[in-house]
């Protein structure tokens, strides 16, 4: 089985997806000849040539407009915002009419298109490079929220993404691009979109992750071993809607849970994740509900320092995991 | 010299608390360790606590009776060499306690209150802990917590459930109150009352029988709704019977032929005509008893009981007369065992032995009703030809449980009562 990087993953899933379906196509800014800032989209436009991987303006409202528009009328478009930082202009685009107009046309009309975005910190992006913006979307009943942190998850789920026939949002860890690599198969396989994944069984702790902090979480658990504590990793992989089972059977496992989010601490996805285990396992639980997050703080600063103190990072993790396992 | 201080030790598993039965050591006495120093009693055991040093015995803190939890200071015990504390502060750990040095005794009885604190002593136990306790029955007050601060985890009580050795509450049981207790199974309640006692004033613990009346008392004036009726009773014909043939009963039985017995026989015979009177209230149903069996209260200086005629429908009065002689007779001995105070389904007291003529009984509970016997006096009656005669009169008071009974059939059966004993003449057979 091939080894490949994260954004590999996610180039290799929209190269096969456009293989297998002509309706697929990817329109963004700088995606079509320079292949995307991230080179996500590298090669396709050789592949696929101009129509099918378009460059667009500067206008992100326009490139969620016109894949919503297309997406109704039977194409599948793979929008890619730049950065999702810069995702605002086309959030009445995406909340207005992506996720409302099955509901909205009494399934007359459905919007099958998958909103790419890169998003996190620890690259030095300052604060228009490194936000988290899921928890914009995360209470839009009619969006579904995929944040892999894998290679084999980015490919299983992107595919499905592509495959589903409702909007899907797409977040990839930039700074997971390079930075994880992992197993890919080269067969055809999708990941079923609003299942999570245990990343490790344990039995001390659980740790409720998503993204880029499955890897923090699995390094610190590395770590809390020689302490001989065992921790639990749940990786949610879809953030909206929520694997309330997963959730409830990771939490009631081991009755001591960290929720992990490198987004700003309150109003995150976590505080979400909490109140269903707070609904369903309060009989299990053996100490408080816990979240590792980002301050509150507007948006991550530039200065390399004040990122460290921003971002979650193993350390941190480690800190809060031993805590609660201490507990 | 030192002075140790030997604490109530834990006598078993889920043992929280000791009664010092008795002191097998005087102070002066000189002990050896692991000689017993006293007999304790826990609701699990009853033990010899052999002492943990060689010394003379300081003094007796607690006294024999005393119910110390475990831990607790029970004697001093002063010891060769081995420094401990002069002073006679409380000292709640058998550890060897630290030199008194400069500390002034505040700080040191908090420090001491640290100590001698179980690790468990916050008892906040998670929503895990506390549900798998209950599905297993572990008691947690025995569980050696290894989170936080002597947390028990959900951890550690998983491991216990896993070794199968479950630490249970199942056999901490109130103390079995071990006074010669009334027929209920009621506990004595006994609030602390803020009562300040004056110089002069003699203390009275309340223990043992008193504890037990206060506690009956209690809960049959709380529990009973009662009403109250009496009715005047002529018994004129009974004195003149009992007065002829006193001299020559004494003489051929041996014992006094009492007006007493005359009425509980009297009420016996009603009983079995109005078993409504006869009964219990059992919370949703009332319990009409076929045995008749006759509570009497029989006072001593300092305390009262009531031990039961058995059948007395079935005894003659002489019969009658002979167990209310031997019972008292056993009572002011102090020989009256408990079953002799068992099963008794009506209550007549005697109240007139002392002069009352008029009262209000507290219902035996969990009888339906009390009856009080008063004072035979001479009264002037108006009699049913309109001439006045003095009278040998008695009032019958009937104290009842409401819930059981109404006025009705105890007007009745008083008026039953009444009629017999009325009747009662030189025709009327003792035997």
């Amino acid at each position: 089985m091939p080894v490949m990087s994260y954004i590999d993953a996610v180039t290799l899933a929209m190269k096969e997806e456009m293989e297998r379906d002509e309706r697929v196509f990817v329109l963004g800014e700088d995606v079509g000849k320079k292949g995307g800032v991230f080179k996500a989209t590298h090669g396709l436009y050789d592949q696929f040539g101009e129509d099918r991987v378009i460059d667009t303006p500067l206008a992100e409202s326009a490139i969620a407009g016109v894949g919503i528009g297309a997406a109704m009328y039977g194409m599948r478009p793979i929008a890619e915002m730049q950065f999702a930082d810069f995702i605002m202009p086309a959030v009445n685009q995406i909340i207005s009419e992506a996720a409302k107009i099955r509901y909205r046309s009494n399934n007359d009309w459905s919007c099958p298109m998958v909103i790419r975005a890169p998003y996190g910190g620890g690259v030095h992006g300052a604060l228009y490079h490194s936000q988290s913006v899921e928890a914009i979307f995360a209470n839009q009943p009619g969006l579904k929220i995929v944040m892999p942190s894998t290679p084999y998850d980015v490919k299983g789920l992107l595919k499905a993404a592509i495959r589903d026939d409702d909007p899907v949002m797409f977040f990839e860890h930039k700074r997971a691009y390079r930075l994880i690599k992992g197993e890919v198969p080269e067969e055809d396989y999708t990941i079923e979109i609003g299942k999570a994944d245990v990343k490790r069984e344990g039995e001390d702790i659980t740790v409720i992750t998503y993204g880029l902090c499955v890897h923090f979480a699995l390094q610190a658990a590395e770590r809390l071993a020689e302490d001989g504590f065992s921790v639990h990793v749940l990786d949610l992989r879809t953030i909206y809607p929520l694997d309330k089972e997963a959730i409830i059977e990771a939490a009631s496992k081991t009755g001591k849970v960290l929720l992990l989010t490198e987004d700003t601490k309150e109003g995150s996805i976590m505080g979400e994740v909490s109140a269903i285990i707070a609904e369903n396992c309060l009989f299990d639980l053996d100490a408080p509900i816990m979240r590792l997050a980002g301050p509150d703080i507007p948006a991550m600063p530039y200065a390399p320092t004040m990122e460290k103190y921003f971002m979650v990072n193993p350390d941190k993790v480690e800190k809060a995991m031993k805590e609660l396992a201490e507990y | 010299m030192g002075i140790e201080k030997m604490t109530m030790p834990q006598l078993g598993e889920s043992v929280t608390e000791g009664t010092i039965e008795k002191w097998l050591v005087q102070p002066g006495d000189t002990v050896n360790k692991y000689d017993p120093i006293a007999e304790v009693n826990t609701d699990k055991v009853n033990a010899e606590v052999p002492s943990s040093f060689t010394g003379v015995i300081k003094e007796l803190i607690a006294g024999e009776g005393d119910t110390l939890e475990v831990g607790e200071v029970i004697c001093s015990i002063e010891v060769e060499g081995g420094g401990a504390s002069e002073e006679s502060s409380e000292e709640t750990s058998d550890q060897k306690v630290e030199p008194a040095e400069n500390r002034n005794a505040e700080e040191k009885k908090t420090s001491d209150e640290k100590k001698s604190a179980p690790k468990n002593t916050n008892a906040r136990y998670s929503p895990a802990v506390m549900r798998m306790s209950q599905e297993h029955d572990i008691d947690l007050s025995l569980v050696e917590g290894s989170g936080k601060e002597g947390r028990i985890t959900r951890k550690d009580l998983q491991k216990i459930i896993d070794s199968g050795e479950i630490p249970t509450a199942d056999s901490k049981q109130p103390e079995p109150q071990k006074v010669q207790e009334q027929p209920s199974p009621s506990k004595p309640a006994a609030p602390k009352q803020d009562i300040q006692s004056a110089p002069g004033d003699v203390e009275i613990p309340v223990t043992g029988v008193r504890k037990a009346i206060a506690a009956n008392m209690l809960k049959s004036k709380h529990e009973a709704p009662h009403a109250w009726t009496m009715m005047e009773v002529d018994v004129t014909n009974l004195v003149q019977y009992r007065d002829s043939i006193k001299g020559e009963f004494k003489q051929k039985e041996g014992f006094n032929i009492t007006y007493f017995a005359f009425f509980v026989k009297a009420v016996a015979q009603a009983l079995k005509e109005f078993p409504q009177m006869n009964s219990m209230w059992a919370g949703d149903k009332i319990i009409q008893k076929k045995d008749i069996n006759i509570s009497i209260a029989v006072a001593t200086d300092d305390a009262l009981f009531v031990p039961v005629i058995k059948h007395a429908d079935e005894k003659t009065i002489k019969g009658i007369g002979r167990e209310v002689n031997e019972l008292a007779g056993k009572v002011r001995a102090g020989k009256l065992k408990s079953e002799e105070m068992q099963g008794g389904t009506f209550t007549v007291n005697n109240t007139g032995s002392f002069g009352s003529v008029q009262s209000m009984g507290i219902i035996n509970h969990p009888q339906a009703a009390i009856l009080q016997v008063e004072s035979i006096v001479k009264r002037p009656v108006v009699m049913n030809n309109g001439m006045i005669a003095v009278r040998d009169m008695v009032n019958l008071c009937l104290s009842l449980d409401h819930r059981v009974l109404d006025g009705l059939v105890c007007g009745r059966f008083l008026q039953r009562v009444k009629e017999i004993l009325e009747n009662t003449s030189e025709n009327t057979s003792v035997y």
